[in-house]
């Protein structure tokens, strides 16, 4: 992540907020061993693009980052990350929440646990308080 | 033709990750086509027993269920997502 934001204010001294947002795997209750993400090659990066447009239409933005891994993932390890900057720290942080309620609804991507004692679990279901989340936007 | 490309339980249910096939020329909507899926033998009608919840993208832009097919070449049929 660090990298990633030295990314978006080298060479620029316009910015004066970046908000970033890392999605994690959780071990919930060290039950979990892995998540598998399971992407749509090709639409995947293109919804991404869609959404991200979306934002800079929206907001006053000077930079936008959006990184969303798909495999295996140990708990512990980053699933996505969002970054934001603007002159502003409003428009830095409602761009931040807007990319990550639309990509999780949008982005096709689909979890599934891998369980400690070897077995693989169920397909994580969708919540509807993410299509809520969504919808506030 | 058209390829057909599934994803998660779907993909599961079906048993494959895509195929090709010869569209019947009365299937001309997204919902017309979930109905014609279910008519293809068990695994389909096991796959698709829950139309309204799958999801569905022509050419890679979703589309909803009351959408046209047009030309799209690549349909693609998935659970809600659950990324993030």
């Amino acid at each position: 992540m660090p990298a990633e934001m030295a990314r978006l204010t080298a060479g620029r001294a316009d910015i004066g907020g970046i908000v970033a947002f890392t999605g994690l795997c959780r071990d919930e209750g060290g039950r979990l061993k892995a998540l598998e993400l399971e992407h749509y090659p090709g639409m995947a990066e293109d919804e991404i693009g869609r959404v991200a447009r979306t934002a800079l239409e929206r907001w006053p933005l000077m930079g936008l980052t959006a990184i969303h891994r798909y495999g295996l993932i140990a708990p512990g390890e980053d699933i996505v990350l969002v970054i934001a900057a603007s002159a502003h720290r409003r428009a830095a942080f409602e761009a931040a929440d807007f990319m990550m309620d639309y990509l999780k609804t949008r982005a096709p991507f689909w979890k599934r646990e891998h369980l400690i004692d070897g077995t693989t679990g169920g397909w994580v279901e969708a919540k509807a308080e993410d299509d809520a989340a969504a919808a506030r936007w | 033709m058209t390829k057909l490309v599934y994803f998660a339980w779907v993909r599961e249910r079906v048993g494959k990750p895509d195929e090709t096939v010869d569209l019947p020329a009365s299937v001309t909507t997204v919902a017309a086509l979930l109905d014609w899926q279910k008519t293809r033998g068990e695994e389909y009608a096991h796959a698709f027993e829950h139309a309204s919840v799958i999801r569905v993208a022509l050419d890679k832009t979703h589309a909803q269920h009351d959408a046209a097919l047009g030309n799209a070449r690549e349909i693609a049929f998935f659970p809600p997502m659950t990324g993030g």
